[in-house]
């Protein structure tokens, strides 16, 4: 299966910026359907990228943040060709992750 | 040959037990190319801080502290959001030893959007899309040092973003 998670990472100088798009209904909980019914939560609730064996950004998401949620940060310390892991972990126990390289 | 004459018989079996899970295990981790990485874990996400209806109580749960305003963050929020349902925001400032940013919008059903955990050699910066129910205060938070600071934008949102 495709990976929901869709990540760029570029270095220049010392600094890396990652942008990263990940497929997600980030359903809050409070829509309903067609028929009148709430459509339950089901949201991402942590995602986190680490280089070097270290953790370099954590989200911690609520169901208020959109569909196919964006996100951009930059770190210190990568080079191009580093790797990059990505994963994230939702409300209802799915996750993902990715390992990209940085460019 | 026996080279533990006065071992009982099953004392060389562990012996010989352990030392071959231990070559097995060695063997395990060296075949690694790269070091091991963690995935993103649900246990960090902090659920209490996610149900607050105002900003004092998410401020005390998810930091356990109160916050002052500080003119050292800046807020990019749209005047005006054409759809309440991908509110482009951006967080960032120029205080010393960020170590967390947060996102509150003041009018949502729950108030704290997302929060975000800045280590050592990351930018104290973020840019994410939320999602605004209707027109509302956004509140950025920064945790600097140790203290909590805020800076706020009043955002107008035309279609709301629960989908009603």
């Amino acid at each position: 299966m495709a990976s929901t998670i869709r990540v760029r990472a570029v270095a220049s100088g010392d600094t890396t910026e990652v942008q990263s798009l990940i497929r997600h209904p980030m359903d809050s909980g409070f829509v309903k359907d067609a028929k009148g019914q709430l459509i339950p939560a089901h949201h991402i609730e942590v995602m986190q990228f680490e280089h070097g064996g270290k953790t370099v950004f954590t989200a911690l998401w609520g169901p208020a943040v959109s569909k196919d949620p964006y996100l951009k940060f930059s770190f210190k310390g990568g080079k191009k060709g580093d790797d990059l892991k990505v994963s994230w972990v939702d409300n209802k126990g799915a996750s993902d992750s990715l390992m990209a390289k940085i460019q | 040959m026996n080279d533990f004459p006065d071992a009982p018989y099953y004392a060389r079996r562990t012996i010989l037990k352990g030392a071959v899970a231990g070559g097995l295990a060695g063997f395990g981790f060296g075949s690694f190319p790269f070091p091991a990485f963690a995935d993103a874990d649900a246990k960090e996400w902090p659920a209490d801080a996610f149900k607050h209806k105002n900003e004092a109580d998410t401020l005390k749960a998810l930091y356990g502290k109160t916050a002052e305003p500080s003119d050292k963050i800046s807020l990019d929020a749209p005047e005006i959001a054409e759809n309440g349902a991908v509110v482009p925001i951006a967080v960032s400032s120029s205080l010393p030893k960020v170590t967390g940013i947060a996102i509150l919008v003041l009018e949502n059903p729950n108030v704290l959007a997302a929060a975000y955990k800045i280590p050592d050699g990351t930018a104290a910066a973020v840019a994410n899309r939320l999602k605004m129910a209707k027109t509302s205060k956004v509140v950025a938070v920064v945790e600097s040092d140790g203290k909590l600071f805020t800076a706020s934008k009043e955002v107008k949102v035309t279609v709301g973003g629960c989908g009603g």
